[in-house]
């Protein structure tokens, strides 16, 4: 490059770099996000039609079905009860896992604690283990044979009304450390001296935590349970992970696995399609939604 | 006085309460640990938290499993992971200092986009990835696995926040005025500084690559190149209801958490949610 060429580049604000820093992202998001999400709407609204006695090669065709495919996906009694599955699942999760994150961001914030350190890297330990190795763990400590847990309370944790109990507490263990290291970075960045003048008007450390930490974190619990929220309705590696342990666990127990099923086992690629896109309706429905009330309620931001 | 003891008194709460919570999750941890110590006659005989007498005879039953195969899942692992992570450390890197430091038009557009990705769930993605990787015949391959992890909204949006604290706009000023190139600048002056975030984003995308289980269960049908999640899912699947087979399975679970969890306590003060204070203390 020449001198001049270099002045001109110098002076005046740089047009194309940022564009070309961006085209691999940009490529990838084309390739591995926008085309995936256009196909599924694409096949979601395609079905197979059979003409004559469905022998020979022509006699399969794929042709436009319009929404049928959705008003099958949601009058499916399937899928409902998934759903509800699902439902109650979620909310024991979402209330327990956050409960637990925020008992735990508070108590690594406050003025005296001990040992914070230990417990900080303890819980947020099973961070590391993968969902599936996390569920056989706990498959294995349910289980009669080997169970400790069963020395000490006799209860079948794999039966029929236990198993979603059981299953949310793989959950819960996997997903608390996360949230309080997220809702701990929160605490914080909130000044200290927002502490010290509450307790020279004295203030006890729970009346600091309950009226001033908890306020101050609201924007970081909403943005942890929409993401929650997300994810737990997507539940497909605990419940599919725990089925070899129990047969009270059936192959469309979560709408995810109904997917899959559909897709993979029956072959029903348009059934899934349609299915996936109406999770993610649900999902979005049901962050936004929340995102909605708790914002109209009382905050501002979320 | 009196201040004092409150004081001590309000510490003795949360330090239970993290005590606590530290058991309950250092339990499941503490029992496979255990457990695959033991040989398939103490599994079921000896006391929970005695240990065992057959670690060794379990890891080499489980190096022989299959010829071998779980060796063959930890070393696919480590490439999905290793391999994924990088490139998407990178690329997250890139776009997220472009997005922090240029001002051009469509970038707010670009940036939901990307950003958005978040909010689109795996499943509308996984199905339709596979169906067009099979239209390409790269279904059940390496890149099958590697590539649609590349991408991490999550990622992108740290590395920005990241740019925008840690790389002073004067600095780029003055590389400019001295006659560097925008593509310079970025690598020389915008990377190096941006590494410890880099660190941090590469963890965060390494245990979520290491951890995926959907998407490599929905492209492989090959077990020699599933990763470990799918591979203990099989194990288990084939083991559930054989109690010869649990000694191979704990041995499993355990020997893939131990990567991770090694990787976890070395890198203690890189594991961070909020990089907008710039440099790692």
């Amino acid at each position: 490059m020449t001198y001049s060429a270099k002045r001109r580049r110098a002076s005046r604000r740089p047009l194309l770099a940022p564009y070309l820093f961006l085209t691999p992202a940009i490529v990838l998001f084309v390739l591995f996000l926008a085309v995936p999400i256009g196909y599924t709407a694409y096949l979601a609204m395609r079905r197979t039609r059979v003409s004559g006695l469905g022998l020979g090669g022509g006699s399969r065709r794929e042709v436009f079905a319009g929404f049928d495919n959705f008003a099958a996906a949601i009058t499916d009694g399937e899928l409902w009860a998934g759903w509800l599955r699902v439902l109650g699942y979620g909310a024991i999760v979402l209330v327990v896992m956050l409960g637990l994150a925020l008992v735990f961001a508070l108590a690594l914030d406050s003025a005296r604690v001990r040992l914070a350190r230990f417990g900080r890297i303890a819980i947020f330990l099973p961070y590391a283990v993968p969902g599936v190795a996390a569920s056989l763990l706990w498959g294995f400590l349910y289980l009669p044979s080997l169970s400790p847990i069963r020395a000490v309370l006799d209860v079948d944790l794999l039966g029929a009304t236990t198993v979603t109990y059981s299953m949310a507490n793989v959950a819960v263990w996997g997903g608390t450390g996360f949230n309080m290291l997220v809702l701990y970075t929160a605490l914080r960045a909130v000044p200290r001296d927002y502490y010290e003048a509450a307790r020279l008007d004295g203030a006890t450390e729970t009346q600091i935590a309950l009226r001033i930490k908890i306020p101050l974190l609201m924007p970081a619990i909403i943005l942890t349970t929409v993401f929650s929220i997300i994810a737990t309705i997507q539940v497909f590696t605990e419940p599919t992970t725990l089925r070899p342990f129990t047969n009270t666990i059936s192959s469309t127990w979560s709408p995810l696995m109904k997917v899959y099923r559909d897709a993979f086992v029956t072959g029903d690629l348009y059934a899934a399609a349609a299915t996936s896109i109406v999770i993610a309706a649900v999902s979005f429905v049901l962050a936004f939604g929340f995102l909605r009330v708790v914002r109209d309620r009382a905050f501002g931001e979320g | 006085m009196t201040a004092v003891t409150t004081r001590r008194s309000t510490g003795l709460l949360p330090t239970a309460v993290l005590l606590a919570g530290a058991i309950y999750c250092l339990f499941p941890v503490s029992w496979v640990l255990i457990a695959a110590t033991k040989s398939p006659g103490e599994l079921f005989t000896t006391p929970t938290m005695a240990f065992g007498t057959g670690f060794l005879s379990n890891v080499s039953d489980l190096l022989a499993y299959r010829d071998g195969v779980f060796w063959l899942w930890l070393v696919n692992t480590f490439v999905y992971a290793g391999g994924g992570s990088l490139l998407a450390t990178v690329v997250a890197a890139v776009s997220g200092y472009a997005l922090a430091k240029y001002r051009f038009p469509g970038r707010a557009l670009i940036f939901n986009l990307l950003i958005g990705g978040i909010l689109v769930p795996a499943v509308v993605l996984a199905i339709p990835q596979y169906l067009l990787f099979s239209k390409v015949g790269m279904a059940d391959t390496y890149w099958a696995v590697l590539l649609p992890q590349i991408l991490s909204p999550y990622s992108i949006y740290l590395a920005r926040v990241y740019a925008t604290a840690a790389i002073p706009d004067s600095l780029l000023e003055a590389g400019r005025i001295d006659g560097a190139g925008e593509w310079t600048l970025m690598s020389r002056v915008a990377l190096p500084l941006m590494v410890p975030g880099m660190v941090t984003i590469f963890l965060f995308q390494f245990v979520a690559i290491w951890n995926n289980f959907l998407l490599p269960f929905i492209m492989l049908g090959d077990d020699g190149k599933f990763p470990l999640t799918v591979g203990l899912y099989t194990l288990l699947a084939a083991g559930a209801n054989q109690p010869a087979l649990y000694n191979l399975i704990l041995t499993g679970a355990l020997l893939s958490i131990i990567p991770l969890i090694a990787l976890f306590l070395t890198m203690q003060r890189y594991w961070r949610t909020d990089l907008s204070s710039g440099a790692v203390k």
